[in-house]
Parts: C-alpha cells; structure tokens; sequence
C-alpha cells in the first residue's frame, strides 16, 4: 500500500513593535528575567489591556503580504487555560474573527510552483518563559508575556516534509521583507509546530493526525516529519492504528516521542475579551497599510532576472533576504558593474559572513565602500587578486577603498617598462623553463608568471605579464 | 429548562482548578441549573431587529501608541512571586 503525507503549520511569529501588545513594557530580547514586566503583564486585578495600534498595523501588513483577506470587523476572545506561563490564567488571542484569511504563498520544490493555502492569521500575546529545573521547580521569567505574535495556520497543502520546510522558508522570507519580525527560530521569535497525518492513495477522507512539538530549527521540522511519516507508514501496515497525540523531536535520537495523547478537544472556553473593545479596519487604514508593504521577494527575483539580466541562481540567493538584496541594490547603485557586484556578494562576502557568523549588518563593509573596490578593479587600478586584501580591510575596518589601496601600496602594476624589466630579470633566472615553454610545455608559462606575480606581491597587471612574457620569450 | 449534569459541574470545576466535595457537586448542580434557566428568561425578549454585539459599550478601536515605559521595576515585580529565585518566579513544575 502506498500513501499520502498531509501536513499542515502553525507558526508563530513575534512581531518586533517597541512595547507589548497590550501593556507600555519594552518588548525586548535579551533582557534579564523580569526586567520588562509591569501590572498587566502579570495580571494583577483591575488593570486593563490598552492595544498597541503598531501591533495591529504589523498583523496586518504580515497578512496583506501573505495575500489574506483582512478583516474589517475584527476582536479579541479570552482562551483560558491555567498554566504558570501566563498569570492571567487566560491568553488574549482571536478566536472566530481573525484578523486576516485565505492568504496564500506559493512554494518552489523541485522546480514546481505551488500554491499553499493560509487557512488564518490571527493575532495573540506570547507567554513567559519557563526553566523547568530538576528539583521539581520551575523558573518562570515574564519578559516574553504580552509580546505582540501572530499564528499562521496553514492549510493542510503540504504533501511532503520537504514542502513544509519550502513553505517555511517562503515564509520567514516574506515576513521578513515586510520588517515585522526578525523571525529568528534561535530566539524563538518564529516557532513551528506541525500537524502531520497519512492516508491511502486514493482514500478522500484525512487520516487521523499528530502533533509535533519542539521543532527548533527548520530541518528539525523536516527531519522530525521524516521520521513521523515512516513511522505511520509502519504502523499502518502491521495493521496499527494512528492516534491523535502531541509528539516531540528529539534531536539526539532524531526520533519522535509521544508527549501526551489528546482526548476530546482541548476546553478553552473561548469567549470575547471583554476587557478591549472591538476593533474595525476600514479601507483608509488597509490602504495605508498596504502602500508601506515594499517589493517582496518574488517579485523582486523577477525583476533581478528581467531587468538586471542576472541569472535565476543569482537572483535567488540575493533576494533571499532582504538585507542582502537591498545591499546589492545599494551597491549597484552606487556605481557597481551588476554581475560584480552579484559576485562579490555571493561569493567573498558570503563566505566572510557563514566563517564568522555575521550578518552583513555587523561587517565593515558598506555598499558605497564594496562599489568603489569593484570599481578600482574595473578600471584596472587593481587586480582581482589584489581586491582580496582590499576587501579583507574593508570587511574588518571599513575604510575608503582607494586609500587602503595607497597606504598598502596595492596599485597594480600596469607600467610596461617597469613589468619588462621585472619580467627580463625573472627570465634571466629561468632558462630552463624557456626552453620547456619553447618544447611545448604549458606549465612552464605559468610557473614564470607565477615567479612574477610573486616578485611583485601580486600587485602585477595579470593580462600585461602574460603578454610580456610571451613577447619576451619570443625575442630570446 | 435547560439542565446542567453532575458531569459538567465536575468538568467545570476541574477546568477552575477547584477542588470539590459530593456534596458541592450537589449543590453547585442545583445551583447552577438555576442560574442558567433564570438567565434563559433573556431568550424570551425579540432579539430579531437587534444586531449582534461583543462589547455593550458603543466603543471602537480603542489604542494607544506604541511606546514604551518602564512602570514597575523588577525587585517590585518579585514581591507578590510565592517564591523567587534568581530573579524569576519560582513555581512547582508542571510538565505537559
């Protein structure tokens, strides 16, 4: 028998406003337990949730992104639930008028483009943090109470773990572009869990689904429904039975592991929040909203391979964020050749961030300074090679690229008179591999730019040496 | 005459996280059955040309502007915590 994997995600994603959705405490990361908490975080009788109109002008612009439709009648309910998370003993979250529906993204797998559905995206507050200690005691830090989140709920589009992690990927990028969140899953501002079920090829009706929980990195989520898709396949083939249950992913094991199975429907006793009244979005607002959501990625990817005539690699990897592509737009703007400026980025500067963990926000580099070194190498003031030691400098220390080229001493070698002369004493001293190149021995050419590149500390003009050499050579 | 089962009052009871004895359960049953039927009297009112509302205040889009403020300061944060340890609240651990 063969089977159909359905999947289904719940993300959740912090939105980075400056305080919290309902009360004035600085919605920060990082900070020491308990130092952001105030009356309303932590529910004293009494006080009063004020909504933060930053926190629904960021819902809604990661909705419109998301192509949901947005409310115009829209509140809050009251989920209740004791758990030492939240001291309120109930959250306030949306529950039957979200703020946006039937949005959707496409996802590319295999060189096909998808369409997945967003069922809703709903607005809520987070919960504190607990540390569970071994002593039967657990550390609860309030910081995170009433930070401003948003639920996507998927639907049930994805047929395989790798659509899940395609669709998580579209996700954070497109959240992303919108500024909203950082969508950091190592800071926990995006979390995933997934609902995973199997059914029969052909059967029409879902197969009973499970729960994944402590999903902490993307190929966490999709190795973790790798392993949940086998392990329903082998249950159902030895005649078993799926039950609905909450599962967690070990990543030692990298095995699921049944947390807890859910009997009935969790009781949550929805019911409006009386404490805020409710909210309408009319069109002004909308409008607003959605003039200030910029180009997103796809959009941009197209015009990277239409109008700069980048190839599609390319135009991948630079829109892949958003800092990334306004850098390259920025360095192009400032004079940059595009295909350069395409490489360095891909390249060099890539390969600085991945070695030492940065963003391009933390380097020295700025799009005016990596223009201006791409320049000096255009114009043949500098070679490639040499490039390399300018951009180590301006990665590191920033600087002026021209200057750095001074006071090194970087200026490439272009003079005739001066590279003949270095190239005449190199020959002087290497006969033998004359008569090789003469013998028809390739290699040999290369040794002898080699012995001038190094006698010159790489700062000769490549192209001028080789013909130099070959001119010299000639005349021996 | 909407009746509340011995069931519910328990399953209610258990969801507040109250602990109850037989004959509360008794009780609460027969009073909470009351309560529920006096306020089905509401059903009797012609609701038909009434629109249906969430809030009985006539108040929408009430915000504030997002800034923040320092109000409480941590130490005072911990003073109503059962018990605290390195700054945070200290709680029996409950796991899922």
């Amino acid at each position: 028998m063969n089977f159909e994997t359905i999947i289904g995600l719940e993300v959740h994603v912090e939105l980075k406003t400056d305080s919290k959705i309902f009360s004035p405490s600085f919605n920060h990361f990082g900070a020491t337990p308990n130092e952001n908490v105030n009356p309303i975080d932590l529910g004293y009788p009494g006080v009063l949730p004020v909504l933060n109109e930053e926190a629904v002008n960021f819902a809604m612009k990661a909705a419109m992104a998301l192509n949901c439709d947005i409310a115009t009648h829209t509140k809050f309910d009251r989920k209740n639930y004791f758990y030492p998370d939240n001291p309120k003993a109930y959250q306030i979250s949306q529950f039957d008028q979200p703020i946006g529906e039937n949005g959707w993204i496409e996802i590319e797998v295999e060189g096909k483009t998808k369409r997945i559905g967003i069922t809703r995206l709903h607005m809520e507050e987070d919960a504190g943090k607990l540390t569970h200690n071994d002593d039967g005691y657990s550390l609860v830090d309030y910081n995170r109470q009433g930070t401003p989140l948003v639920e996507i709920v998927s639907e049930p589009d994805l047929r395989s773990p790798a659509e899940a992690y395609a669709y998580l990927e579209k996700l954070k990028n497109i959240i992303q572009y919108t500024g909203v969140s950082d969508c950091k899953m190592e800071e926990g501002s995006l979390r995933c869990d997934a609902n995973i079920s199997i059914r029969p090829i052909g059967q029409e009706e879902f197969g009973v689904k499970t729960e994944l929980k402590n999903l902490n990195s993307f190929s966490f989520v999709q190795k973790g429904l790798e392993f949940e898709e086998k392990r329903q396949q082998k249950e159902l083939l030895v005649g078993g039975e799926i039950l609905q249950e909450t599962r967690r992913y070990d990543e030692q094991t990298k095995e699921t592991i049944l947390m807890r199975i859910k009997e009935g429907s969790d009781d949550y006793r929805y019911f409006p929040e009386p404490d805020l009244v409710p909210l309408y979005i009319d069109d002004a607002w909308k409008e607003r909203i959605r003039a200030e959501i910029p180009e997103l990625p796809d959009a941009r990817k197209a015009r990277y391979i239409e109008t700069l005539e980048l190839p599609a690699y390319d135009a991948m990897v630079l829109t892949n964020t958003k800092e990334m592509a306004d850098f390259f737009e920025e360095t192009i703007a400032a004079g940059a050749e595009v295909k350069q400026a395409s490489n360095w980025l891909m390249g060099e500067v890539s390969a600085y961030m991945n070695k030492n963990q940065k963003e391009l926000h933390d380097l020295a580099l700025t799009p005016a300074s990596l223009a201006k070194m791409i320049q000096l190498i255009e114009n043949g003031t500098i070679s490639s090679k040499i490039a390399k030691k300018v951009f180590a400098e301006l990665v590191e220390k920033g600087g002026d690229p021209e200057q750095i080229v001074k006071d090194k001493g970087l200026v490439q070698i272009s003079d005739e008179s001066q590279l003949t002369e270095i190239i005449s004493g190199i020959l002087d001293k290497n006969e033998q591999s004359i008569i090789d190149y003469k013998n028809g021995k390739d290699k040999a050419l290369g040794f002898l730019v080699g012995q001038v590149m190094k006698e010159t500390k790489g700062q000769a003009n490549p192209p001028m040496v080789n013909k130099i050499i070959l001119a010299e050579i000639e005349k021996r | 005459m909407s009746d509340i089962s011995k069931e519910q009052v328990k399953h209610v009871a258990h969801l507040a996280r109250l602990a109850i004895t037989d004959e509360e359960v008794e009780k609460m049953t027969k009073q909470l059955g009351d309560i529920i039927n006096y306020a089905e009297l509401l059903n009797e009112l012609d609701t038909d040309n009434v629109e249906p509302t969430t809030h009985v205040l006539d108040l929408k889009n009430v915000m504030r502007k997002d800034e923040p403020k320092k109000w409480i300061e941590k130490e005072d944060a911990l003073k109503n915590a059962p018990d605290q340890q390195d700054g945070q609240f200290r709680v029996p651990s409950i796991l899922e």
